[in-house]
């Protein structure tokens, strides 16, 4: 997998190099191999799904990337080089931004704060010059603003940017939170289940905005959902997870036609 | 009819992001900033500056300092009247040791002297929360007093173990020991009270407030945008503490003029500042002043309605007062968890759409 060449998809987007390598990676929990031997690339510019039936260890395999949990096997290589065991904080740090499964905002601050959060690692003014807010933190906070303002404006959420969070319906709240991870400015994109919940007008709405953020700003995107139809429409390529072992790993027409896949999904009959 | 947001357009971030963004706010704000500073100094009498306006400054201080830690961050902690207590002995330390440097200095620096004990007792934050991190502030609390209590060194040996304020000019006014006038009393408290309300807004407005609240709103959510817990923590820790040393300082130095630690910065105290905060509002600047006023004259009134206008015994009345507090408190955990703040934004909003609220 690794040196593939650099390549331009039937939709004119370009597709870099590996981004992030995951090698060999095992997760236990316990008694349990959350994670078995898994080994996958996602390469800059590209949407990578990651899709597997209940249990099979996706969002295990998101939690790796971004340091909440560490494999007891495997490697992690990001931008070409060996990621060490490293707090969620400082994997932020590194530019990987993700959004949760069941939202994870904060409630009790408003649309624009919550976005604004986000723009923390962009943030450099000590506690002194926040204390004294005229000069400097003032206009570091001005300029952060323009780029947040910018965020609201490509999701279209400019009309509730004062809302405290709380209040929001449960599609908006998923769009914020994209624009949480949006306002990051991430070299990587983690969005788990975007979709969950949505009726067919949202989804609508969130592939587009999917597609917008990867062709506009060239985020690259990894993402775990469970509608097919989404997955095989967005995701240049696909990877395959049941009961944490990867069982396919190509594109979505590969994908689709492999047997093992359609095994896991569809069951086997048994004689 | 004044207040009104319609008209008052914002065409730059930097307006969009002020404190009071609707005028009448403004305007109103400047009106008691000047009522406080040149109006109420020159009326101000022993009886108003002692039963009322010296400790609601003082406590507003406290109660702003553990609104960033408890409303804020999210962070209970219970060791409130500890770190006044701190605040205290470090100024006295302060003061009789160097007796030459200025007692806002003093003042100043034993608010440090509290923000560094305050982060170490802060330490266990990262490790647990709610409940348990209250019981462990509830440690240092007691740790403080019995430390203040057992080691003489602190309060230089004396007889009675009490500390007393020696006599301190600003100005060429004396602002502590018996001369002191009520207006410079005041005044003192007042100047403290408003560069900490500044810092305290500018603060929580800011990268770092937002980082506090993202702590208190969801943690794991919290990291992963790349707040580091520990820092995130230990700040509020340690801006909470320094508030709350300065006003332990104030409360000492200005107010009470002598001090026994166990008496003055009991575990009632650390109640007191934590109920203003939960009346007043959590997580809100205004609510710490709300709180504050009103958990300082509640026995103001009572004692003039109960005693003066009714003529009930004072036991009864002061009995009364506990009952009270903890019924109000009650009330306002169950009906009203954002508290007098909360009340205040709602009035606001009802007052925007007014008279015609279609």
């Amino acid at each position: 997998m690794d040196g593939v060449a650099p390549y331009v998809t039937a939709d004119g987007r370009q597709i870099g190099g590996v981004l992030m390598d995951m090698r060999g990676i095992t997760l236990r929990f316990g008694g349990v191999e959350a994670i078995k031997n898994i080994s996958f690339d996602i390469r800059e510019g590209e949407i990578r799904a990651i899709i597997g039936p209940n249990g099979a260890g996706k969002s295990s395999m998101l939690n790796v990337i971004s340091g909440f949990y560490h494999p007891q096997d495997g490697e992690v290589w990001f931008r070409g080089e060996k990621r060490p065991p490293m707090k969620p904080y400082q994997v932020a740090r590194l530019g990987i931004a993700r959004t949760f499964q069941n939202i994870a905002l904060f409630e009790g601050m408003s649309v624009l704060d919550n976005i604004m959060t986000g723009r923390l690692t962009h943030m450099k003014t000590g506690l002194l010059a926040q204390a004294i807010w005229k000069g400097k933190a003032e206009a570091e906070e001005v300029a952060n603003r323009e780029v947040v303002e910018k965020i609201i404006d490509f999701l279209e959420i400019q009309a509730i940017r004062k809302t405290p969070v709380g209040r929001l319906p449960y599609g908006l709240k998923k769009r914020v939170e994209l624009a949480r991870a949006l306002a990051a400015e991430p070299k990587l994109l983690l969005l788990d289940e975007p979709m969950a919940g949505m009726n067919v007008e949202e989804k609508e709405d969130m592939s587009r905005f999917i597609l917008d953020v990867n062709d506009e700003f060239g985020t690259t995107i990894a993402l775990i959902e469970h509608d097919m139809g989404v997955v095989m429409d967005l995701s240049d390529r696909v990877v395959v997870m049941d009961y944490g072992r990867k069982i396919g790993d190509g594109t979505p027409d590969e994908v689709r036609n492999n047997q093992e896949v359609i095994d896991a999904y569809l069951g086997v009959a048994h004689e | 009819m004044l207040y009104r947001e319609a008209g008052d357009f914002k065409t730059s971030y930097q307006a969009d992001s002020q404190t009071f963004p609707i005028a009448f706010d403004r305007w109103r704000y400047w009106a008691v900033l000047v009522i406080a500073f040149c109006v109420v100094p020159f009326f101000v009498n022993a009886y108003w500056a002692n039963a009322i306006l010296v400790p609601f400054l003082i406590y507003a201080i406290a109660a702003i300092g553990l609104n960033i830690l408890t409303g804020y961050c999210g962070q209970v902690s219970l060791g409130t009247g500890g770190f006044m207590a701190v605040g205290a002995y470090a100024c006295y330390k302060l003061m009789t040791s160097f007796p030459d440097v200025s007692i806002v200095i003093h003042i100043i620096l034993a608010g440090g002297i509290t923000a560094a004990v305050g982060a170490t007792f802060g330490l266990p934050s990262l490790r647990i929360k709610g409940f348990y991190l209250a019981v462990a502030t509830l440690a240092a609390q007691f740790f403080l007093v019995w430390m203040f209590n057992k080691v003489a060194w602190f309060y230089n040996y004396s007889a009675s173990g009490q500390i007393t304020a020696p006599e301190r000019f600003v100005a060429g006014v004396a602002v502590t020991g018996p001369n002191t006038a009520p207006w410079a009393q005041y005044m003192i408290c007042l100047v403290f009270l408003t560069v900490c309300a500044l810092i305290a807004r500018n603060l929580t407005r800011g990268t770092i407030g937002r980082s506090w609240m993202a702590i208190r709103d969801m943690d794991i959510a919290a990291e992963i945008i790349g707040v580091n817990p520990l820092k995130a923590k230990l700040t509020a820790f340690a801006v909470s503490s320094f508030f709350i040393g300065i006003s332990g300082a104030l409360f000492f130095a200005v107010y009470l003029g002598a001090v026994e630690v166990g008496e003055a910065f009991g575990i009632q105290k650390s109640f007191l500042v934590l109920f203003m905060i939960i009346i007043g509002g959590l997580g809100s600047l205004f609510g710490s002043f709300a709180g504050a006023a009103f958990l300082v004259l509640l026995p103001v009134a009572l004692k003039v309605i109960g005693v003066d206008v009714l003529g009930w015994p004072t036991d009864l009345v002061a009995h009364l007062q506990l009952v009270i507090v903890g019924g109000l408190i009650m009330f306002f955990l169950i009906k009203e968890p954002h508290g007098l703040a909360q009340l205040w934004r709602l009035a606001k909003e009802k007052l925007r759409l007014w008279p015609f609220p279609y």
